[in-house]
């Protein structure tokens, strides 16, 4: 091949470095943003040609999706509310994959926080909202915690597979929540529907002040920025990156390889706790059978998108969120089935997992060796 | 490849879609057109609870003047409350049927409170005068059908077994269940009716395993209340059992099997309330009935079914539908040999007692905890 152009000026040294540097980050930073948004139109083309085989439009269904996911202020707010749960169950799984482990169960989690934290309200009946609301926080957060705690402490201790584990781990806690619900935590009247006892008017968490999204959506942001904050800039989040890249490599610098899985396994317990407890104190009013709602496991879908990023998790619930709240005017305009939005999830999921291999391939993005 | 173009492309593409999207009208109903929505739990063509408000919605489609937009599969979560709002704002719809009992508290009661000027029908009967005005309920007294199946169940089955595959021992359930088995013991004084509990309203596999697990115990007449009846029904009839039904007429599933069946009759009353809705006329709050009130039917009996039978169970039929006929009458012992309706007590369809159900009547085999 044949360069046409001149040949370059050799560039001194110190350009050539700040050169390199300037265009590893920028090139580094716009592939996580360009690959994605790539991906997200890929897949939504693959979504158009499949409904357009049902005989829809398909710029029809573009705009119903933008309409019902950003289209109004409601939209937006529709989109924000579905999306504030998500946020914190998707963290469950992004932080133990720093280490390397791959925690599914975040919908256990949940209903365990979701337990725990109304049995914390229904403990402290006279103490005033705030502090009920307070209790039920750290008591979902423990409660959640503790259980992932529990498969990460299978994985160290043991050696059972995370994975495995946490799944697993959702059904015994459907089993307890179930168990509760309708015998020992069931409030008497709730005939037809198994409760728990209300946590009271009073006590329940509002919305965020001009909006109907309520507070778990910004105590989601703040959760994941700390997430952020304790991979990238902590010794802690370093440490735990260590032991995530060769968990060996990491024993043998003398890591607490034990002490970074059990607390990064209750962090992340914590946060779909957490989730749980908002279900509750925002949504519900009680526990009930309603809770396992699936939360926990979209989270999963959150994270992997994010590719485990907790600061991408928030945009990725977001656009997650949308596809939710698109997905009622797609059944009621475009008379899809229901089942045509995990379609487009499945595809979003497999075209993004797919756009791994981009990364770092593409040439305008690519770093010019010189 | 690429991959620059094709991005540029895909963004020029999308932005005209954009465009062009925008400029569709974005609500299509005519400014006269009263705007219904529906909400299901599951799956519209579920053969089962939710058919039978899918078939309610189809008959309300002919109608002129009306305007039904449906959405399946909405949990009950935040999510209902906004598809609530979405169809309130985004359709138009100032009449809504979110038909699942799990969306009255809090989602239902949240909405019409913040939307007053739109009427929520809710499917379940829990309204009090407590609750929001432009919220309401309506339900139907189904055991009676389920009692007349038990009647035709009881003349049918050879072994005297029968089995019930049901989601969860609340009292709705419970109902439904000793309703069935006293109308069995009028045919047959020996029946037992064997129960399942499976945990939940939809739990396709426990359900198959449950029926099998019947089938195998000598059951020959297998019915279920559960959301989706189409798992029990298939596997019933596939192991050669006979079924009844629920929800809706799932005869076509097992034409040979099917002996008869508890159905709602929401394709009447829907139209009625829609009626009444436009006509300007108030719905009342708590709205409830049976087969006299022609909110529950009865499916028409299968072919195989006895001529004995069916005189009995039309007799029952005609009964209830006249209005002079209860169901729980006493002397009622539970199946622990405790006496639950003392002789000369007659619990009628609105005693509120029948509300609270938490036994099982004799001859039913199964524990409610």
């Amino acid at each position: 091949m044949k360069a046409d152009v001149g040949a370059p000026i050799a560039p001194t040294a110190a350009e050539k470095s700040l050169r390199e540097a300037f265009g590893l980050k920028i090139g580094g930073a716009a592939e996580y943003v360009i690959i994605p948004a790539l991906a997200l139109a890929v897949s939504l083309a693959l979504f158009g040609i499949f409904v357009s085989l049902f005989g829809k439009n398909p710029l029809d269904l573009y705009f119903y999706m933008y309409q019902g996911a950003f289209g109004t202020w409601f939209s937006w707010q529709n989109t924000l509310t579905r999306a504030a749960p998500l946020i914190l169950t998707a963290l469950c799984t992004a932080l133990p994959a720093q280490l390397g482990m791959v925690i599914i169960g975040g919908e256990g989690a949940l209903l365990i926080g979701a337990l725990t934290a109304t049995g914390a309200a229904l403990a402290i009946p006279f103490a005033p909202p705030l502090v009920v609301q307070i209790a039920m926080g750290c008591a979902g957060m423990i409660g959640g915690g503790l259980w992932i705690m529990l498969a990460g402490g299978l994985r160290h201790y043991r050696g059972v597979n995370e994975t495995i584990s946490s799944l697993l781990l959702v059904y015994i806690a459907l089993a307890i929540l179930n168990f509760l619900v309708e015998g020992p935590m069931r409030d008497p009247s709730s005939l037809n529907k198994p409760s728990t006892r209300d946590i009271g008017a009073a006590n329940m968490i509002g919305n965020i002040p001009g909006t109907d999204v309520h507070w778990g959506f910004v105590f989601g942001i703040i959760a994941a920025v700390l997430s952020y904050i304790l991979i990238y800039h902590t010794v802690f989040g370093f440490a735990a990156r260590v032991a995530g890249g060769n968990i060996r490599a990491a024993k043998v610098v003398g890591l607490g390889v034990g002490k970074l899985i059990m607390i990064t396994c209750f962090l992340a317990g914590g946060a779909a706790g957490l989730a749980g407890m908002f279900e509750v104190g925002a949504v519900q009013g009680n526990t009930n059978a309603n809770l396992a709602a699936g939360y926990g496991f979209s989270g999963i879908l959150v994270a992997f998108l994010a590719r485990q990023n907790p600061l991408a998790i928030i945009p990725v619930a977001i656009l997650l969120g949308g596809i939710g709240a698109s997905g009622g005017l797609l059944q009621r305009r475009l008379d899809l089935p229901d089942a045509s939005v995990l379609v487009l999830q499945g595809t979003i999921f497999l075209v993004v997992l797919a756009s791994d291999s981009l990364y770092g391939r593409l040439g305008i993005l690519k770093r010019k060796t010189p | 490849m690429n991959f620059d173009n094709l991005s540029r492309r895909r963004m020029l593409q999308a932005t005209a879609a954009l465009t062009l999207g925008a400029s569709l009208p974005v609500n299509r109903a005519l400014a006269a057109t009263t705007t219904i929505g529906f909400i299901y739990v599951g799956s519209r063509d579920d053969y089962g609870y939710n058919q039978a408000h899918a078939q309610g919605a189809a008959a309300l489609k002919h109608m002129p003047g009306i305007k039904v937009v449906e959405e399946e599969k909405v949990p009950e979560t935040e999510a209902v409350e906004k598809t609530m709002e979405s169809m309130i704002n985004l359709d138009g719809a100032t009449l809504l049927f979110p038909t699942s009992f799990g969306y009255y508290n809090p989602h239902v009661l949240k909405m019409a409170a913040k939307y007053p000027a739109v009427r929520f029908e809710h499917c379940g009967g829990l309204w009090t005068s407590a609750d929001p005005k432009n919220a309401a309920s309506y339900f139907g007294y189904i055991d009676e059908s389920v009692h007349v199946a038990g009647i035709v169940a009881g003349h049918m089955t050879k072994s005297g077994k029968l089995g019930f595959v049901a989601a969860k021992p609340i009292p709705q359930v419970l109902r439904n269940i000793n309703a069935y088995m006293l109308g069995a013991k009028l045919a047959n004084p020996k029946a037992t009716l064997q129960v399942i509990f499976t945990g939940d309203w939809s739990m396709p596999v426990k359900e198959a395993e449950a029926t099998n697990s019947l089938v195998d115990q000598g059951v020959d007449v297998v019915t279920c209340h559960v959301d989706g009846p189409k798992t029990v029904v298939e596997n019933a009839a596939h192991r050669g059992a006979m079924v009844t039904g629920y929800h809706v007429n799932q005869s076509v599933l097992a034409p040979k099997a099917y002996l008869t069946g508890a159905e709602w009759n929401w394709e009447v009353l829907y139209p009625r309330f829609a009626k009444m809705f436009t006509s300007g006329e108030t719905i009342p709050n708590f709205y409830r009935g049976g087969l006299k009130e022609e909110i529950v039917k009865v499916s028409p009996y299968g072919s195989m079914v006895g001529d004995e039978a069916r005189k009995q169970a039309d007799d029952i039929k005609a009964k209830l539908t006249a209005g002079n006929y209860v169901i729980f009458n006493g002397p009622i012992s539970d199946n622990k040999g405790n006496v639950v309706i003392a002789s000369g007590v007659s619990r009628g369809q609105t005693d509120p007692e029948l509300e609270k159900m938490n036994y099982l009547v004799d001859g039913v085999i199964g524990a409610t905890s």
